[in-house]
């Protein structure tokens, strides 16, 4: 569990003061992969930086798994750290050692003897797939198996929370999903709790169970992925599904929150006589859900019934704009 | 030609002993000034990169001393360098001739040199691992002994090769002021005694000195680099 709460950090740059987080509350519950997305700048490193003290909080209290982080210093930081693995955008693996000895290094840094490293090393790459490259350089691995190595060495020391930094950003599409799917069985298999930050909304969509929108250092919008969709006026909708730009007054936005067997729009127009012209949108898995948002033109002397009649199906009906 | 050769020939037997012990006593002065030049030269290329802004261990009054000295020490012209600290050189080897005086300066000259190339290798490593590992739970010594050093490990032995050949050529102008070593037969038997033989025969074997140190040198660096 991880808990942040009236999060600050100020820079100072050249002068001028810079407010990076200014703040932000966030919980993350034990078992949940937690997404928070914002443009670069938004504060999103920053925040990450700040669950494991990379970087101090001007103001406010970080708690990892009833540690109060924001309390310790020096020898017993580093001790909490160790509890706490992070996954980096540019893997950040030592070019000089192999992927075994990669993998070693934070079992090395908390004293771990060498028979049990030897096991441990063995184990995790084993867990990510990599066994048979337990001998090779990082510069001989491609960007995928490099972030495998990545999350390997992050989940030496049997931390039971996931930091990760942009893990998918370096990687081409098809990278990016075979390491999302690594990291949500890591989380079912293990329990692991993972904190994520990120640019992609897709990332939001494929593996988060609860998200947050960071804007200008402020949290705009949080909770649970499939709440927020069908909540009125979420942003997080709104970017998980972006819809074409409609300048008609008979436009409206449909919010899908949960999985239809039923075919909705057919006994729309059945029922109502409406002509029903979609012009933009898409419906996709969220959370095991089919869910998605369409922008549709709906006409006919009825449509303020039909309207209705969504609505009463649980559809969140929004005029657009 | 025949006429050189044939003269190669006829003095070679005179010539080879001290060309061989001239050899020897380069080889000798350049080796442990590389070694002191590492000692002291390692340690501070480390520090000036953590003790600057964003360092491991920030303090910039600390930082701008050290560089001020590196400074002054790259500054002299090693020449200069060697006149200025004689009285030193005595005081540590009881003489200011011969190949074991000369590692004085040559050690002095060579530290600073050696620093900033360091300072260089070691500002070359990657933030983003020293933040990983900071992330792991190192400490500072640990962050330095585990992660600067093995990354920057390539670009220090080839700082070392490149302190190892400037102190073949500062070796020789140990020879100026009476150091030995193949410098010292260049200038008094080439220049001041006029034998173009002599003066000929220690730039072939300087130019054999320095070539084996870069091959042995780029020979490590193959096999250390995993980049």
């Amino acid at each position: 569990m991880i808990e942040a709460v009236g999060l600050h950090k100020v820079y100072r740059l050249k002068g001028r003061q810079v407010r990076a987080l200014d703040g932000v509350d966030l919980r993350v519950e034990q078992g949940e992969v937690y997404g928070v997305v914002g443009q670069s700048g938004a504060g999103k490193s920053t925040l990450l930086r700040c669950v494991n003290l990379l970087e101090r909080p001007t103001l406010g209290t970080v708690t990892v798994d009833g540690t109060e982080l924001t309390a310790l210093r020096g020898p017993r930081l580093r001790a909490a750290r160790r509890r706490i693995g992070m996954v980096h955008q540019h893997f950040a693996l030592l070019s000089s050692r192999t992927v075994a000895g990669n993998v070693a290094f934070p079992l090395e840094v908390a004293g771990t003897d060498r028979a049990e490293r030897r096991r441990r090393v063995g184990e995790l790459l084993e867990l990510v797939g990599l066994s048979d490259k337990a001998r090779a350089y990082p510069a001989q691995l491609s960007g995928g198996q490099k972030q495998r190595v990545g999350i390997a060495r992050a989940l030496a020391s049997n931390p039971s929370v996931l930091l990760s930094d942009e893990a998918t950003s370096a990687l081409d599409p098809a990278t990016t999903e075979s390491i999302l799917d690594l990291l949500r069985g890591l989380n079912r298999e293990l329990g692991l709790t993972i904190l994520l930050i990120t640019h992609e909304m897709d990332v939001i969509k494929r593996v988060c169970d609860s998200a947050a929108i960071l804007t200008d250092g402020t949290v705009r919008e949080s909770g649970r992925v499939i709440d927020l969709i069908g909540r009125p006026g979420s942003l997080l909708a709104r970017s998980l599904f972006p819809l074409p730009a409609v300048d008609h007054p008979d436009a409206v936005h449909l919010t899908y929150t949960r999985s239809y067997d039923e075919p909705l729009m057919s006994e729309l127009t059945r029922r109502y006589d409406v002509d029903v012209n979609v012009l933009g949108g898409a419906i996709e898995e969220v959370s095991g859900h089919a869910v998605g948002r369409l922008a549709v033109r709906v006409s006919g002397a009825r449509r303020a019934d039909a309207l209705a009649w969504l609505d009463g199906k649980g559809l969140l009906v929004e005029a657009a704009r | 030609m025949t006429a050189l050769l044939e003269e190669i020939a006829r003095r070679w037997p005179e010539m080879a002993p001290e060309l061989w012990l001239g050899t020897l006593d380069t080889v000798y002065m350049v080796v442990w000034s590389a070694l002191f030049a590492v000692l002291g030269g390692l340690p501070l290329g480390v520090l000036l990169v953590t003790t600057d802004r964003g360092g491991l261990t920030p303090a910039p009054v600390l930082r701008a001393v050290l560089s001020g000295i590196v400074n002054v020490g790259r500054s002299l012209p090693f020449i200069v360098l060697m006149v200025a600290v004689l009285s030193l050189t005595r005081l540590l080897t009881g003489t200011t001739l011969g190949p074991t005086a000369a590692i004085v300066p040559l050690s002095i000259g060579a530290i600073p040199f050696f620093a900033r190339l360091v300072e260089t290798a070691v500002r070359e490593v990657d933030r983003g691992v020293v933040e990983a590992a900071h992330a792991m739970g190192a400490g500072k010594p640990t962050i330095v002994a585990k992660v600067l050093l093995p990354e920057a490990l390539p670009g220090l032995v080839a700082g070392l090769v490149m302190t190892l050949v400037t102190l073949v050529s500062y070796s020789a102008m140990a020879g100026a002021i009476g150091g030995g070593g193949l410098g010292d037969i260049a200038i008094r038997e080439g220049y001041q005694r006029f034998d173009d033989l002599y003066l000929w025969a220690t730039v072939v074997l300087l130019v054999v000195v320095v070539q084996a140190a870069q091959s042995l040198g780029d020979l490590v660096i193959r096999r250390i680099s995993h980049r």
